[in-house]
């Protein structure tokens, strides 16, 4: 797929830190992107680069191909993990500031902000100030204020801390509508579990660096350690040519619980044969690494003396 | 970019002037102001009032005759006898009695009497004593031989007219009153307007901050271009009260002022009239040579009472318009908006650079001193002596010359000194932008952090 975003050895330093040291990435057109890294490794920064709140020191950011420059403010909704409304003015006026400060004429941004108050069941809260709506209303607001125009590159910055389950299950099924609609979506956050089933492409960023990044298949593939978590009746043996099981728990009426490695060029299916005709068997799965366990593996790998105070 | 800038500005004044706050403030400011231009009025009224004296002559001296009537104070005969004329005034509603009783030494008059209703106040007895001591002085300077005409002459009413000259020769009729007034007007004008308002920039930048709306507005509009709106947004807000308070202030007393002058001015103006004009029969029979005296007292008081008055109001009216009022307003257009600008970029800096409206403090007392200093220093030693030294540097740096010129401005300003003077406004209002824009374009997306003086510094310095 075409890249709707590259960022090219992108560099930003402040007075006393340095933010990004060269990241370079490629963010494909109508995907789901992960960026993904502990708080204060520059995920912030390289967002706000990208919506052109501040420039990097060095480095380019393309978009389409293009370099970035203010004609693509349009083109990109953002929400940023600090993010409010006016408390004072109406919904629908604020919504409607927002909108042709985007860019949108009047009357355009009027007809979507009814469309998108209808669908979001808050139409009767156009006329009401922000500060008397509760915190999940304002929540939609901000939503609605992010994809009013259509951009074709959503960005959200910690999309999930403080939206409540509800929200936070109506804005994924909106994400997951827009990107069918074409839209490409940057999900920026910590919480690496709360958007790893969402994702098709990610980037782990940590300490200013990218320290992996591509298609969430493939990553899990790579970090796959042949492990399968079996659980049945009997008693595994612990050293096998085939394999080696790393950890077996005892549960009540002779069950078990184990988590067993195959050996280089062993299939699953000659486990499952093994298990078969040694015990009885009440499930067998693969253990797929999440993105978090890969995140650690990668830095112990990569940069070991950052991983002490940034296990997450 | 142009019209996000404007749609900022939009923003910033509709909020503002559809609030409830601001509907009540221009409409209660101008009745405030009307309320208090009656009530000056109702003073300077009571004050212009003239005191009425009722005078019982048993000296055999003449004095009344001699009694000069001034606008405030006007002598009229006693009807009959003292026990009957202490009833009479009252009865009267006359002011007071005074009584010359017989066997009155010229030389040591110190049995005068004066009955007044109530306290007699200081001024009305000076006023009194004032009018006494010349009469007397006149009696004992005729009776050395001086004639009544020789006496006219001798005595001269002296008033000032003061004429300034420009650098050309040319001669203006100068009122200092005129010239301090509008210098005064102008100056607090413009420290109002840049306090009000530029307090307002700053408030609206901490509630952009404190509503963690920022980040939203940066991702689609440019740093400077958000300030300037706001700081462009909240001037046109301030024009359009002060120029509702002008119009509402202004329509108020028109309607209020005639409405109190009709109803309150003819009273002792008749009154004066009716005494005056009865008071020559019963003077007459007090002596001998009272006829054409009593003339002569009638004429005082009619002449004196309103000449010296109306042309002292003339003449200030003359003096604002000699003021070069082109210049002026000139003058205070480019320095209220010059210095509005150069002060409401500096709050919006200072609202960007804390977090908490309370820590604004430290910050706002370097911008609110110089705004203050001038103001003070401009009103007592500027306005003392407009073309001094700290006059004219004052109204040379950029963060005094918005009140100080204007003081400057009605007493006439050199032309080099006013260009040299809104130049390096210019130069200032640019520099003060340039580095408020840097503070806030930093500030506004840094929380959490308490600033410091040598942290702004480092601000400057940021690139992109």
């Amino acid at each position: 797929m075409k890249p709707i975003l590259e960022a090219i050895d992108v560099r930003k330093a402040y007075a006393a830190h340095v933010a990004l040291s060269g990241v370079s990435l490629s963010i494909p057109e109508g995907s789901i992107f992960g960026l993904l890294g502990p708080n204060g490794a520059g995920k912030t920064s390289l967002i706000r680069i990208i919506t052109q709140i501040t420039a990097a020191d060095e480095g380019e950011i393309r978009f389409r191909g293009e370099r970035l420059n203010p004609s693509h403010i349009a083109q990109i909704g953002y929400l940023p993990e600090e993010r409010g409304l006016y408390k004072k003015m109406k919904v629908g006026e604020q919504l409607l500031y927002l909108a042709q400060l985007r860019g949108l004429t009047r009357s355009d941004a009027t007809q979507r902000i009814k469309q998108w108050l209808n669908r979001f069941e808050i139409k009767e809260w156009a006329n009401k100030n922000v500060e008397d709506l509760s915190k999940g209303m304002q929540q939609k607001v901000q939503f609605i204020a992010t994809v009013m125009h259509q951009p074709s590159l959503i960005i959200l910055d910690e999309p999930f801390s403080g939206f409540d389950p509800i929200n936070a299950n109506l804005i994924k099924d909106e994400i997951l509508e827009l990107r069918k609609q074409g839209a490409t979506i940057i999900f920026s956050t910590h919480r690496m579990e709360s958007v790893e089933e969402l994702c098709d492409s990610i980037a782990l960023i940590n300490r200013s660096r990218k320290v992996l990044d591509g298609p969430v298949g493939l990553i899990r593939d790579q970090f796959k350690t042949n492990t399968y978590a079996v659980e049945g009746k009997g008693k595994l043996i612990v050293v096998h040519p085939d394999f080696e099981v790393v950890e077996q728990t005892e549960r009540e009426n002779g069950h078990f619980y184990a988590r067993v490695q195959l050996h280089a060029g062993v299939r699953p299916n000659d486990l499952l044969r093994y298990l078969i005709n040694n015990v009885e068997v009440d499930s067998f799965r693969e253990l797929i690494p999440s993105i978090n366990e890969i995140f650690i593996r990668r830095v112990r790998e990569t940069m070991p003396e950052t991983l002490v105070e940034e296990t997450v | 970019m142009a019209s996000k800038f404007l749609l900022v500005a939009q923003r910033e004044y509709l909020t503002r002037v559809r609030k409830k706050a601001f509907i009540v403030l221009t409409l209660a400011v101008p009745l405030l102001i009307a309320a208090f231009g009656a009530f000056m009025f109702q003073i300077a009224k009571s004050d212009d009032s003239t005191d009425v004296v009722e005078v019982r002559d048993e000296s055999g001296l003449n004095i009344a005759s001699r009694l000069v009537s001034t606008p405030q104070l006007t002598f009229v005969p006693a009807a009959g006898a003292l026990a009957e004329a202490k009833k009479g005034f009252q009865k009267a509603k006359h002011d007071g009695l005074l009584y010359l009783p017989a066997g009155l030494d010229v030389e040591k008059p110190d049995n005068v009497q004066f009955y007044g209703k109530g306290n007699i106040s200081l001024k009305k007895q000076l006023a009194v004593e004032s009018a006494l001591n010349k009469a007397f002085s006149d009696l004992k300077m005729q009776k050395s031989g001086l004639s009544q005409d020789q006496l006219d002459r001798l005595r001269s009413k002296v008033s000032l007219k003061t004429i300034s000259l420009d650098d050309t020769g040319k001669e203006a009729d100068s009122n200092a009153l005129a010239t301090s007034g509008t210098a005064y007007v102008l100056a607090l004008a413009i420290y109002l307007f840049i306090f009000i308002y530029g307090v307002q920039i700053m408030r609206g930048v901490g509630e952009e901050k404190s509503s963690r709306i920022m980040e939203v507005m940066l991702s689609s509009v440019k740093p400077f271009d958000l300030m300037m709106g706001k700081i462009v947004g909240i001037a046109a807000v301030g024009l359009t009260q002060f120029l509702m308070w002008g119009l509402l202030s202004f329509g108020a007393s028109s309607v209020l002022l005639p409405l109190l002058a009709s109803a309150g001015k003819d009273k002792p103006k008749t009154e004066v009239a009716a005494t005056t004009n009865t008071n020559a029969t019963p003077m007459d029979q007090q002596s001998g040579e009272a006829s054409s005296a009593g003339e002569k007292f009638d004429q005082n008081v009619s002449q004196q009472a309103n000449p010296a008055n109306a042309a002292g109001r003339f003449n200030v009216f003359a003096t604002l318009g000699n003021l070069p009022i082109g210049t002026i307003l000139f003058g205070f257009i480019i320095y209220f908006l010059g210095g509005y600008l150069l002060y409401g970029a500096l709050f919006g800096a200072v609202g960007a650079a804390v977090d908490d409206q309370t820590d604004t403090q430290q910050f706002m007392f370097p911008i609110t001193m110089p705004l203050i200093l001038s103001y003070i220093v401009g009103l007592s030693v500027i306005l003392r002596n407009p073309d001094g030294p700290v006059a004219f540097w004052m109204s040379m740096i950029p963060f005094t010359s918005p009140i100080a010129m204007v003081i400057r401005l009605p007493f006439g300003v050199p032309m080099w000194q006013l260009a040299l003077s809104i130049f390096l406004l210019i130069l200032g209002f640019i520099g003060t932008v340039w580095v408020a824009a840097r503070i806030y374009r930093v500030g506004v997306l840094m929380y959490g952090k308490k600033v410091t003086y040598k942290e702004l510094g480092k601000w400057m310095f940021y690139k992109g």
